[in-house]
Order: C-alpha cells, then sequence, then structure tokens
C-alpha cells in the first residue's frame, strides 16, 4: 500500500456562530505515529478533530484524510472516531458488544454483520480487557469502562487513523495504563493516532509530538 | 374465542391489532433509544389535519393522514439537526398546529364536524374494512422490514450519530426515512388505538420490555410480544367487556409493564435465564458479574 500521509491539516480556519475558534491549524499524524492536541477548555481541540472527519465547515484551508478531503472521503473503514464522552447508553439497555457492533459498520454497511465482523468485535474487547463484560448492559459499567467499550467500538474496524476526543475523561489511572499499552500496541502496528488531551498522565512516553492549541482564543 | 371469531368485524379488528402490536413497538424502541418517546404523540397530532383534510376533499383520510404527518415528521427531524435545542418547542408547535389545523379543517369540510373526529381520535377497531386492512399489512411490511432489516444501522444513527456519520451510514437518509416510518406508523395505528393514545403504543411495550431485557435486541423483540399481546388482548377484552378498544389496549399494556417490573423486582434471576436464551446465537459465554436488570433512566 502506498504511504498516504492518513490525516493532513493545513492553514484550517473554523468559526463557530462567527466566532473564531480555529485560526489556521497546521497538524500532520503519519502511519504509526502518536500525536497529541492539548489546550484549555474551550481553546479548539474537539473542533480541530470534528473539522479533521469533515463534520464543520472551514473558513480557510484544507483537510485531507489519506490524501482525499473529507467531503469526498469513502474510506470511512480506515479511520477509528472515538467522540468525546457522553453517548455509551441511550434510552433503550444495550450490552458491550452492541455498541462494540456499530465500530463494524463502516466495513459492512447497509449489508449483514458476518463472522469476521464479530472476529474483530471480539478482538477489540480483548484489547480493552472488556470481553468477558460482552453481555453486559453498558449502563452497568463504570465511566471508565463506558470509556472503553467507545474505545473498542473504535478499535472494531481496525482502523489505520484513530481519531480520540478526551478518551482518558472519567478514566482512572490503573485503566489510563490498560489504554496506554491497548494504543501502544496499536500504533505498533502501524496505526496513526490523534489523541485530544487534557494532560499527557500515562501516555506521555506513547506520544511522538504534541501541540499545545493553549487557553481559549 | 368461537363466537369472537364468526363476525367479519372482529376477525378485521383482531388481525388489524395484531399488525399495530407488531409496527408500533417496533418503531418506538428508536424513538426512545433517541429520547424522542413524545415524537409519536406530535406526529399524531399532525395526523388530526390530515384526516380533516381527508374529509374536505372527500377523499380516503388515510391517506391525507400519512402525508400530512410525514411532511410533519420529516419537518421535524430537520428542525432537530439544524438546532438541537428548540427540539421540544418544535414539538410543542407540531402538537398545537396538528390540533388546530384539524379542528379548522373539519370545520370547512360540507357535511363533517369535529364529531366526525372523534373515531379518529379514539380508534374505531370495529369499523375496519378489508379494504383497510390490505392497506395496513402492505404498511406493515414495510415498516417491519425497515425496522427489523437495518436494525445494526438504526441502533447506531439512534445510539451515537456523531459516530454513526464516520462509518459513513447514510445518517441523514436513515433519519428521515425513520421519520416518515414513525409517521406510517402512526397512521396505521389510528384506527386501532386513536391519535390520542398512538404514542402509547410505541413507549408502553418498550418501557415493559426494558423491565427485563438486557440488550437492544431483545427490548425491541420482547417489545413487539408486549406490544401484540396488549393489542390482542385488550381488543378481545373490549369485546367482552364492552370496552372501548383503544384505552383498553393501552391499559393491557399498562397491566403488562406493571407484570413485568414486579417480574423483575421479585425474580432477577428468572428475568436474566429468560433473557439469555433469547439472546442471539453464540451468547454462552459466562457472565463476569451477575447484576440485577438495570433499571432504565
Amino acid at each position: 500500500m502506498c504511504q498516504v500521509t492518513p490525516l493532513a491539516m493545513r492553514g484550517v480556519h473554523v468559526n463557530r456562530d462567527g466566532r473564531p475558534v480555529l485560526g489556521g491549524l497546521d497538524l500532520t499524524v503519519r502511519r504509526g505515529e502518536v500525536v497529541a492536541l492539548l489546550g484549555g477548555n474551550g481553546s479548539g481541540k474537539s473542533t480541530a478533530v470534528q473539522a479533521a472527519l469533515g463534520a464543520l465547515p472551514l473558513t480557510a484551508g484544507r483537510v485531507e484524510l489519506f490524501g482525499t478531503p473529507p467531503a469526498r472521503f469513502r474510506a470511512w473503514r480506515r479511520v477509528g472516531y472515538v467522540p468525546q464522552r457522553s453517548t455509551a447508553t441511550g434510552g433503550v439497555p444495550a450490552t458491550v458488544r452492541e455498541v462494540a457492533d456499530a465500530g463494524r459498520l463502516a466495513h459492512h454497511g447497509l449489508r449483514p454483520f458476518r463472522r469476521d465482523d464479530a472476529d474483530s468485535v471480539d478482538g477489540a474487547l480483548d484489547a480493552v480487557g472488556l470481553l468477558d463484560r460482552a453481555e453486559d448492559p453498558v449502563d452497568s459499567l463504570s465511566g471508565g469502562q463506558q470509556q472503553r467499550v467507545l474505545i473498542a467500538r473504535a478499535l472494531a474496524g481496525r482502523p489505520e487513523l484513530l481519531l480520540m476526543d478526551e478518551p482518558l475523561a472519567a478514566v482512572d489511572l490503573a485503566q489510563q495504563r490498560v489504554l496506554a499499552d491497548t494504543l501502544a500496541a496499536e500504533a505498533a502496528r502501524g496505526t496513526a493516532v490523534l489523541l485530544v488531551l487534557h494532560e499527557l498522565g500515562p501516555l506521555a512516553d506513547l506520544i511522538d509530538r504534541s501541540l499545545d492549541l493553549g487557553v481559549a482564543a | 374465542m368461537n363466537g369472537l371469531l364468526d363476525h367479519a368485524f372482529m376477525r378485521h379488528a383482531l388481525l388489524a391489532a395484531l399488525l399495530v402490536g407488531i409496527v408500533a413497538p417496533a418503531v418506538g424502541t428508536y424513538l426512545v433509544q433517541r429520547r424522542q418517546a413524545i415524537m409519536g404523540d406530535g406526529i399524531g397530532h399532525v395526523a388530526l389535519t390530515g384526516v380533516a383534510l381527508g374529509f374536505l376533499l372527500r377523499t380516503s383520510p388515510v391517506w391525507t393522514a400519512v402525508a400530512v404527518s410525514a411532511l410533519g415528521a420529516v419537518g421535524m427531524e430537520l428542525i432537530r439537526t439544524r438546532r438541537r435545542a428548540g427540539g421540544d418547542l418544535a414539538l410543542a408547535l407540531l402538537l398545537y398546529g396538528g390540533m388546530a389545523g384539524g379542528g379548522l379543517l373539519i370545520s370547512l369540510a360540507p357535511g363533517a364536524s369535529t364529531a366526525s373526529l372523534t373515531g379518529y381520535l379514539w380508534g374505531s377497531i370495529l369499523t375496519v374494512s378489508h379494504a383497510d386492512l390490505v392497506a395496513m399489512a402492505a404498511l406493515t411490511v414495510l415498516v417491519a422490514a425497515f425496522c427489523f432489516g437495518l436494525r445494526r444501522q438504526l441502533f447506531a444513527v439512534c445510539q451515537d450519530e456523531a459516530f454513526a456519520r464516520v462509518t459513513g451510514l447514510p445518517v441523514r437518509t436513515l433519519n428521515l426515512l425513520l421519520a416518515v416510518t414513525a409517521a406510517v406508523t402512526v397512521t396505521v395505528s389510528m384506527r386501532v388505538v386513536g391519535l390520542l393514545l398512538v404514542s402509547a403504543l410505541m413507549v408502553i411495550p418498550v418501557a415493559a420490555a426494558q423491565r427485563i431485557g438486557r440488550s437492544f435486541a431483545v427490548v425491541q423483540l420482547l417489545a413487539v410480544v408486549v406490544g401484540v399481546l396488549s393489542c390482542v388482548g385488550g381488543t378481545v377484552g373490549s369485546y367482552h367487556l364492552d370496552l372501548p378498544s383503544g384505552p383498553t389496549i393501552v391499559v393491557a399494556a399498562m397491566a403488562l409493564l406493571a407484570g413485568l417490573a414486579v417480574l423483575a423486582a421479585v425474580r432477577p434471576v428468572l428475568a436474566r435465564a429468560r433473557t439469555g436464551t433469547m439472546a442471539q446465537g453464540e451468547s454462552v459465554r459466562p457472565r463476569a458479574h451477575n447484576r440485577e436488570p438495570q433499571e432504565t433512566r
């Protein structure tokens, strides 16, 4: 496979509600690289991730996912996303496995779920140490465990680019170490990882580069 | 039961009840998942304008109700995606606008009055004709195919829209289809339970199923079982006790909810065993933690 840069952002400007949130962000994440995006509340960390995924319009600059602008990007199976924590549970109970299964949708789309999809989900749940909880309802888990379910969901797609928005929120120190090991294994496999973080914590050793967006603009 | 089935109108009524018992909870599960439990009620009120329009145009009120409520549901979905905060305001507008529109249009229709709407507001299951049944069955097949066939996709969209987008799913299309499906379900159900109680059949069976179901798939299936039992049971009950069908069906659903809540509280072990055997395929892994079924918030 040719070595296209998984994520490249050049001079990205984003306004939200008419207010500039990002003013010229340059960010590149290469294969096997773990890049941390740091900054205070309101500094635009989450905005940067959403811009990278094409979920927000840019006022200037460009974003490329594997060499393609998000609007024309179709190979979503190459991207894993862990949204900012909030949504592991809904109004109806769901098991850990059901939530993680959604991570395979980029692969099977509107077609049925298959054996290899199930195997990938098992592997991802194992990687975050939750395979023995697979049939439990998500809302019976602690906040940190729910966060790991969302990480497993992203890993289930076996992504080449992993975008994680505050994956350490509500995760205690012991679980942060488990997560650090998981991410180290992913990076060793060649996955490009972009982490939005408040503080480095146990992930510090893992991070190749970090970019500080400072305080709110 | 024999005497019951001797009447053609009762055979039609029971079949109609069966169809509604299947579709209303199947769609309702997604609405409850997205915390839009009341959406069905908003659609039901808008459908009233559609019914009145049918009287005014002297065509079948069912089809005008389908069209108008689908427009209302799509409008609500668009407002929801554009500006999240306005969701309950949009619902309120639909509720009152639909009710007022219905009252206004029916007064303009020749030979009709608000009394003409009563059968639609409270349901008139005994007047379901053979032609109605054929239309209901066709719509039921479509709704059920959508809800069960795309369970994983719809689950992902209703559970975490931001994530679903990044999987490349056509999230907007699925959301609009779900809105239209909900509108179709409301109009299919209005003859059976009435527009005022339609939403109850989309929500109460789901609430009941949550008492003992631990996974989304099981809750959806159990909700359909509860929906069918309460619709068919309520119809039979209303015949024998000479009660109106809509309220009887809803009370039957509430009774099942209460029964399952008691069961979940008293026999958690039994409840777990049941859902365990209904879960899919290879789920024979030992459960790591034996906890009580989760209360819903």
